[in-house]
C-alpha cells in the first residue's frame, strides 16, 4: 500500500519536475498530462474514485487540449524554439523561494502529531452517495458552479475572440 | 511516518515544484501550469485528510475537490484566452514584455 504511494508520488514529482525544467513547451505540457494522470491515480490508491475520474475528464481530456492549444496559438518563428530560462538571478529566486517554503511545510508536518496512529478501514464512497450529497445539501453550490462555468466559459470566448469584425475577406 | 503524514509530503513536493516553476520561468504558460500544479497539490490534501480523517463516510473532501477542480478548469480556460489575447496584440507571451494593461 505504502509502495504503491512512493511509486505514484515519484513519477507525479518526475513528470512535474520535468514539465517545469523542461525547454520546449510541447514537452513541457505532455509531461504534465503524464502528472495530472499521476495524481488522478493517486485518487484512485485513496479510494476516490470518481474524483479520479473527474481528474481524468477534466485535466487529462481537456485542460491538457487546451493548454496545447494555446501553446500552439502563441508559438512564434521556429516550430522547435526553445523556451529559455529567463534570467539566473530569476532561476535562483524562485528555487530559493520554493526550498523555504518546503522547509516551513516540512517541519510543520512533520512536527505536528498526527492522531491516525491506527489505521483506519479503507474508506470509499459510492457515486450514489456522491449524488446524494451534490443534490441534497450541497444543491445550491451546484448550480452556483454551473452559472460560474457558463459565466467564464462565455468571458474566455469573448477575451480570446478576433475583435476586428472588418477583417477583409480573402 | 503515518500515511497521512507521506501524503501531506508529497502534496507539499508537488505544490513546491509548482511554485518553483511558477517564480522561476517567465513563459505565461508555464506560469499557469505551475498555478494550476498549485492547485492539484491542495486537492491532494484535501483528498488524503478526507480519507485519514474521522469521519470518511460523510464524503465532504470529495465534493469540496469536485467543486475545486471545476473552478480550476474555468481559471484554466479563462488564464489561457488571457493569454492568447495578450499574445495578438503585443505578439510576445513574456510575462516581463507585459506590464501595463492599457494599449
Amino acid at each position: 500500500m505504502t509502495l504503491a504511494l512512493l511509486l505514484i508520488g515519484f513519477l507525479l514529482l518526475a513528470a512535474a519536475g520535468a514539465a517545469m525544467l523542461s525547454r520546449n513547451l510541447i514537452h513541457s505540457a505532455l509531461l504534465l498530462t503524464g502528472a495530472w494522470a499521476g495524481i488522478a491515480g493517486f485518487y484512485l490508491w485513496a479510494g476516490a474514485e470518481f474524483v479520479a475520474f473527474a481528474q481524468v475528464l477534466v485535466y487529462v481530456g481537456a485542460v491538457s487540449m487546451i493548454v496545447l492549444f494555446a501553446v500552439l496559438l502563441t508559438r512564434q518563428g521556429a516550430t522547435t524554439a526553445p523556451v529559455e530560462f529567463d534570467s539566473f538571478r530569476r532561476a535562483a529566486a524562485g528555487i530559493i523561494t520554493a526550498g523555504g517554503v518546503m522547509g516551513v511545510l516540512f517541519g510543520a508536518i512533520l512536527g505536528t502529531p498526527m492522531d491516525v496512529t491506527s489505521a483506519p478501514p479503507p474508506a470509499s464512497i459510492t457515486v450514489r452517495q456522491i449524488g446524494a450529497q451534490l443534490m441534497g445539501p450541497h444543491a445550491a453550490a451546484l448550480l452556483i458552479v454551473g452559472v460560474l462555468l457558463t459565466v467564464a466559459l462565455l468571458g474566455a470566448i469573448v477575451i480570446a475572440a478576433v475583435d476586428k469584425p472588418d477583417d477583409p475577406a480573402p | 511516518m503515518s500515511p497521512l503524514q507521506l501524503c501531506l509530503v508529497l502534496s507539499s513536493l508537488l505544490f513546491c515544484v509548482g511554485l518553483a516553476g511558477a517564480l522561476a520561468r517567465s513563459n505565461t504558460i508555464l506560469v499557469l501550469l505551475g498555478i494550476e500544479l498549485m492547485l492539484n497539490a491542495a486537492n491532494l490534501n484535501f483528498i488524503a485528510f478526507w480519507r485519514y480523517g474521522p469521519q470518511p463516510a460523510a464524503g465532504l473532501g470529495v465534493i469540496f475537490v469536485l467543486f475545486a477542480i471545476a473552478v480550476a478548469a474555468a481559471e484554466a480556460a479563462v488564464g489561457l484566452a488571457l493569454v492568447i489575447a495578450i499574445h495578438r496584440h503585443r505578439k510576445t507571451v513574456r510575462l516581463q514584455d507585459s506590464t501595463a494593461l492599457k494599449g
